[in-house]
């Protein structure tokens, strides 16, 4: 289902525990410390979680490489910092 | 100075259940201008309202046009100055938006209304008319937004504001099926709306899209990921064409739904949808054919609402057809119902 499962990550965070607006300041820092090009890797939950980060990234201009269903409830998505079109 | 020329002529309008047409004339004693000396107000009718008579004798507040509610920094100060010097402590916003100065003695209605004017800052209305329309923030800044619900406010304020109706008239503008600013309930009322179309090629079976769509409209194919649409489920709400990392989700539609015959009150009504996905220009044809089917569906009917008499035998045929005149048949949903009662007895009330 995902493409690409060999990227370089640069860092890692989980947010399955966060709400928003948490979800979205914990990533956007990560990402902060991080320059173009690196991948950010996160764990969070399905349905709002995903949803938000992925219109956010998209938003913010970075693009969502690959995302990979954990399990039943949990996803992982690998965000490349100003890959995206905004 | 003789006595005359103090007495300055105050022009006030006020509408507490005073119908326009009925020229009721009242000469109060009023002091003019902070001198001592005793003038005269002719309360005439009004044009568009916007002074509400307080329980409390000679008090009024006074409600101040605030489109989509949304007011410059410059007319907010002044606004705050105003209710400094003519108010009480502390201003209200209403329901729908305005921003109110409580406590206003009409006898200062001249300087306050004098003062705001320096900001070309309007009263809003109350009564039998077109009230201001309200918005949401809208795509502007809305991260929701599909719609621009701000300049829409705006537009609509300036071609449709205080035209006379039968009874109040409400317009709303909402960015998105969350419809933060209730459509729903409004005699008339618009929501943003995008219909997804998909472009297979560009799709990479990231299930994104299955995981975005909160309604059940979109589900993963077990092998390949792509999404399944299921259009019957799908409200439009644009999410899946921003969550989709490579563009594979496209807005193909995009404009108002259209909400009719809303109200809240006593007898609420939730309003019913007529059209959908109309443009900007579409939608204020349908207000302007909206408010002339309404003076004319409710002449001799006094003080009803539009829903009201949309619930009435053949009227919402007649209105249909009024609207298809107007912009024509293909975005128009075919046989729509009425308006339905929301009741607090529904054993005894059938809906
Ligand atoms: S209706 Fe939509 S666009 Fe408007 S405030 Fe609500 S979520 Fe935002
Ligand atoms: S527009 Fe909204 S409801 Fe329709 S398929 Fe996309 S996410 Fe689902
Ligand atoms: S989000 Fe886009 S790329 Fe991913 S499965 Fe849906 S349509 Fe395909």
């Amino acid at each position: 289902m995902s493409q690409e499962a060999d990227l370089k990550i640069s860092e890692f965070l989980d947010i399955c525990e966060e709400v928003c607006p948490m979800s979205f300041i914990l990533t956007k820092k990560k990402l902060d410390s991080l320059e173009d090009g690196q991948v950010l890797e996160v764990l969070c939950q399905a349905g709002e979680s995903l949803r938000s980060i992925s219109i956010q990234m998209k938003d913010e201009g970075h693009l969502i490489k690959s995302v990979k269903r954990e399990d039943e409830n949990h996803f992982r998505i690998q965000i490349l910092k100003g890959g995206g079109e905004g | 100075m003789s006595k005359a020329k103090d007495v300055k002529k105050v022009k006030v309008t006020v509408d507490h259940h005073l119908e326009e047409g009925v020229l009721r004339k009242v000469t109060v004693d009023a002091d003019i201008e902070g001198k001592n000396e005793k003038g005269k107000i002719d309360f005439a009718a009004l044009r568009s309202g916007g002074f509400i008579k307080q329980r409390q004798k000679d008090k009024f507040t006074v409600r101040l046009k605030c489109p989509g509610g949304r007011m410059s920094i410059d007319k907010l100060k002044v606004a705050a100055q105003a209710a400094e010097k003519y108010g009480d402590k502390f201003v209200h916003f209403s329901v729908r938006q305005s921003l109110e100065i409580p406590t206003v003695d009409y006898r200062n209605f001249d300087g306050i209304m004098q003062m705001l004017e320096t900001v070309e800052q309007g009263i809003a209305s109350c009564g039998p008319r077109v009230r201001v329309p309200t918005a949401c923030g809208g795509c502007e800044y809305n991260p929701n937004g599909i719609t621009d619900t701000q300049r829409m406010a705006q537009e609509s304020t300036d071609r449709f504001f205080g035209a006379r109706t039968n009874h109040k008239f409400k317009i709303s503008w909402s960015g998105c099926p969350h419809d933060c600013i209730k459509t729903a309930g409004a005699d008339l009322g618009f929501q943003g709306g995008v219909y997804p179309v998909w472009d297979e090629p560009k799709c990479t079976g990231c299930t994104i899209c299955a995981s975005a769509c909160q309604e059940d409209a979109i589900h993963a194919h077990p092998e390949t990921g792509k999404p399944i649409f299921d259009a019957e489920q799908c409200i439009y709400c644009d999410d899946c064409v921003r969550a989709c990392p490579t563009l594979a989700w496209q807005e193909g539609k995009k404009g108002h739904i259209v909400r009719i015959g809303g109200k809240a009150g006593r007898h609420p009504l939730l309003a019913t949808i007529v059209a959908q996905f109309v443009s900007d220009e579409e939608a204020h044809t349908i207000i302007d054919t909206t408010i002339k089917w309404y003076q004319n569906a409710g002449k001799g009917k006094g003080r009803t609402r539009l829903g009201v008499i949309l619930r009435e035998e053949g009227m919402m045929d007649s209105y249909m057809k009024t609207l298809e005149e107007a912009i024509g048949p293909e975005k128009l949903v075919s046989n729509p119902p009425v308006p339905q009662k929301i009741v607090i007895h529904p054993q005894r009330n059938p809906l």
